[in-house]
């Protein structure tokens, strides 16, 4: 009887390691996580109808689990049933994240057996011209907050000619709320793999980079391990797939800078260099890394496209509405029931992902507002939860999807502290490279902090109509979208909580 | 300059060599010196100045750009605290409070003793599961004050 158990960090966070070494002795094989994170640690047993589950599971339940399991299971006051037919799980679309808590990371013949290098090898037979047509059919957008269309930047890198180009993955993830990176580099490091040797012999880069974060030292330890397998395999080096075309990639690790998630800032520490914006253009797909042609993609997009390639651009269209093709992989955090993660094409609404999905606040306590898109993305009030996960709707209310990240927050959050925590941050993590951001966000705090203690109505007003202005002096005149952004979280803080801040709802609004 | 600074030297040195020709090394080079030494080392500066052909100051430049980078030795134990909003969501400024107060360190504070330093962090990951921290390396996650309170006790207990 095999089980299976993830070796994800934040399962592993939650206790997986004591859970396994409970379980010593038995078949347990280490696998992905499902991203049901309430639900971990999460054990799954083969049976003749599919993987049944156990969870949340603690090391102290393991006696009791093999107890039931030679008898009847479903009696286990945690007992889950089959992990496939739980709500949450069986009504997504999971495309992207299709081997989640299925498959060991490092096992290439796992990878194999559910779907893996079909991507690749269509590249290979199609060729350059063909494989860059599809990732520009399917409607595929940059994953990482952008949205930009991810074949322009493939045709105008193939298009360039110089003596070397780049592929680089922007895996500095830190946008609070977010772990579907995380999950993706822990748990199917050769998809992203796949996804960037695709891209490779495609536009005619030799060397990509992976820059990974520091703070998620188990994915670069997967990537490094995954790659070795991947290169003596023949999937990396001089003859990518049988392609006759060389790609070959390293892994490079970030060092606490934010900024860095800022596709130039990140080619500047790619170079060695401080982690400082650079203007555009020009754009990096003609001068990059080392000023050369470079590909920047963020993880999730450079994954999407093995399965593009192997199911085909109409596949892929066919998942989500208007501009948002695809799927998106949703993750639920904060003060939610049932945190994890959702993959579902766009369209979607945020009521649906926080009230079906997540189960409403973990605290039991109302639902105040969920901040989506990460730490630059605004606060959203439950009025506007209706509004679809689609790029261009969430444009048209004043937020964005960005990376998909969505952090929901009780009534006992205090908007001010998180608007005034915004701007400390953005000034805590400015590269110092534009006025804007670098004097703005320390100004801004001081405003934050002027009207709170300001001893009447009209002292607060007069500062929320220089914080507004300040806010707008921030998101147009910045360089880049930290400075550009920063203003986002708290703007809607401001609109939709003056109270918070101790004004009345009228001035606020003006 | 300390006698023992200078026994880093050939291990700083050898690094170089294996990183010699490697486009846009720093970082890797850095790292690497931190993993090994704990921190690094002022007499690592101008030998990986001279290694890259760039000046000390730009090397310094980038030490102190980025957050991770230490110029001297860290605690025992590094104690890192996520403030981001998810974590935030589920009380990660109480749980911040209660280190302050039994610390009697502020956010960025050092024991003493040398026992632990505080960090915050903005981001592990694990928003799924907030609050969470990290503890030398490990994360915790779904923390409570009861489970602060026992992994700052064993952090004390083998002091």
């Amino acid at each position: 009887m095999s089980l299976y158990l993830p070796c994800d960090s934040l399962a592993r966070a939650v206790g997986a390691d004591e859970v396994a070494l409970a379980l010593a002795g038995q078949d347990l094989q280490r696998t992905s996580s499902r991203g049901l994170y309430w639900l971990e640690p999460l054990l799954e047993v083969d049976t003749p109808k599919g993987r049944i589950g156990f969870g949340p599971l603690t090391a102290a339940d393991v006696p009791s689990v093999l107890d039931a399991l030679k008898g009847e299971p479903s009696a286990h006051p945690l007992a889950l049933g089959l992990v496939e037919e739980l709500p949450y799980l069986k009504s997504q679309q999971r495309l992207l994240f299709a081997r989640a808590g299925i498959t060991r990371p490092l096992s290439l013949d796992d990878y194999r057996a559910h779907g893996g290098f079909e991507g690749l090898n269509r590249a290979v037979t199609i060729g350059g011209d063909e494989t860059a047509t599809e990732v520009f059919d399917s409607g595929l957008r940059g994953r990482g907050g952008a949205a930009f269309p991810a074949g322009i930047k493939w045709r105008t890198v193939r298009v360039t000619q110089a003596v070397q180009k780049y592929i680089v993955c922007n895996a500095d993830e830190g946008d609070s709320g977010t772990f579907a990176d995380r999950m993706l580099m822990e748990g199917d490091p050769f998809l992203l793999i796949e996804g960037m040797a695709i891209a490779g012999i495609t536009v005619g880069a030799s060397y990509g980079y992976i820059y990974v974060r520091s703070e998620y030292p188990q994915a670069v330890a997967t990537l490094r391990a995954a790659l070795d397998i991947a290169r003596a395999n023949g999937y990396l080096g001089a003859n990518v797939g049988g392609s006759g075309l060389a790609f070959d990639m390293e892994v490079r690790v970030g060092a606490g800078a934010y900024i860095c998630g800022e596709e130039t800032a990140l080619l500047d520490s790619l170079e060695g260099k401080r982690g400082v914006v650079r203007a555009k253009p020009p754009i990096p797909a003609l001068k990059g890394l080392f000023g050369l042609p470079t590909l920047v993609h963020n993880v999730l997009t450079l994954a999407s496209v093995p399965l593009i390639l192997a199911k085909g651009a109409q596949f892929y269209r066919d998942y989500g509405m208007g501009r948002s093709l695809g799927t998106m992989p949703f993750q639920l955090a904060g003060n939610i029931r049932h945190g994890g993660l959702v993959e579902r094409a766009f369209g979607l609404t945020l009521r649906e992902l926080v009230e079906d999905y997540g189960g409403g606040t973990a605290s039991g306590r109302p639902l105040k507002a969920a901040q989506v898109g990460g730490p630059l993305g605004a606060w959203v009030p439950p009025a506007d939860f209706d509004t679809p996960l689609d790029y261009e709707a969430f444009a048209g209310i004043g937020a964005m999807l960005g990376h998909g990240g969505v952090v929901v927050a009780d009534d006992s959050l205090d908007m001010a502290h998180m608007a005034r925590f915004a701007l400390q941050f953005c000034a805590e993590e400015s590269c110092g490279k534009c006025t804007p951001c670098r004097i703005g966000s320390t100004r801004g705090v001081e405003v934050i902090d002027r009207m709170l203690a300001a001893p009447d109505q009209s002292g607060r007003d007069e500062q929320a109509i220089i914080l507004k202005d300040l806010c707008d002096t921030m998101q147009y005149g910045s360089l880049c979208a930290l400075g550009g952004m920063a203003p986002f979280p708290v703007v809607s803080a401001l609109k939709h909580f003056p109270a918070d801040f101790g004004l009345q709802s009228s001035e606020a609004d003006q | 300059m300390p006698d023992e600074m200078l026994l880093h030297l050939p291990m700083v040195n050898s690094l170089l060599e294996r990183h010699k020709g490697s486009a846009g090394a720093l970082l890797p080079i850095l790292h690497e010196i931190q993993e090994g030494i704990g921190y690094i080392p002022d007499v690592a500066i101008p030998e990986i100045a001279h290694a890259l052909n760039q000046s000390q100051a730009e090397i310094r430049g980038v030490i102190s750009f980025y957050h991770d980078f230490r110029t001297a030795p860290p605690a025992r134990h590094i104690l890192r605290l996520c403030r981001a909003e998810s974590c935030k969501s589920r009380g990660a400024e109480q749980l911040a409070a209660q280190l302050r107060e039994r610390l009697q360190l502020d956010d960025h504070g050092s024991s003493a003793d040398g026992n632990i330093s505080l960090r915050p962090v903005y981001c592990l990951g694990a928003c799924a599961c907030s609050p969470a921290l990290e503890l030398d390396g490990q994360v915790h996650a779904r923390l409570s004050a009861e489970r602060l309170d026992a992994l700052l006790d064993a952090c004390r207990e083998d002091a």
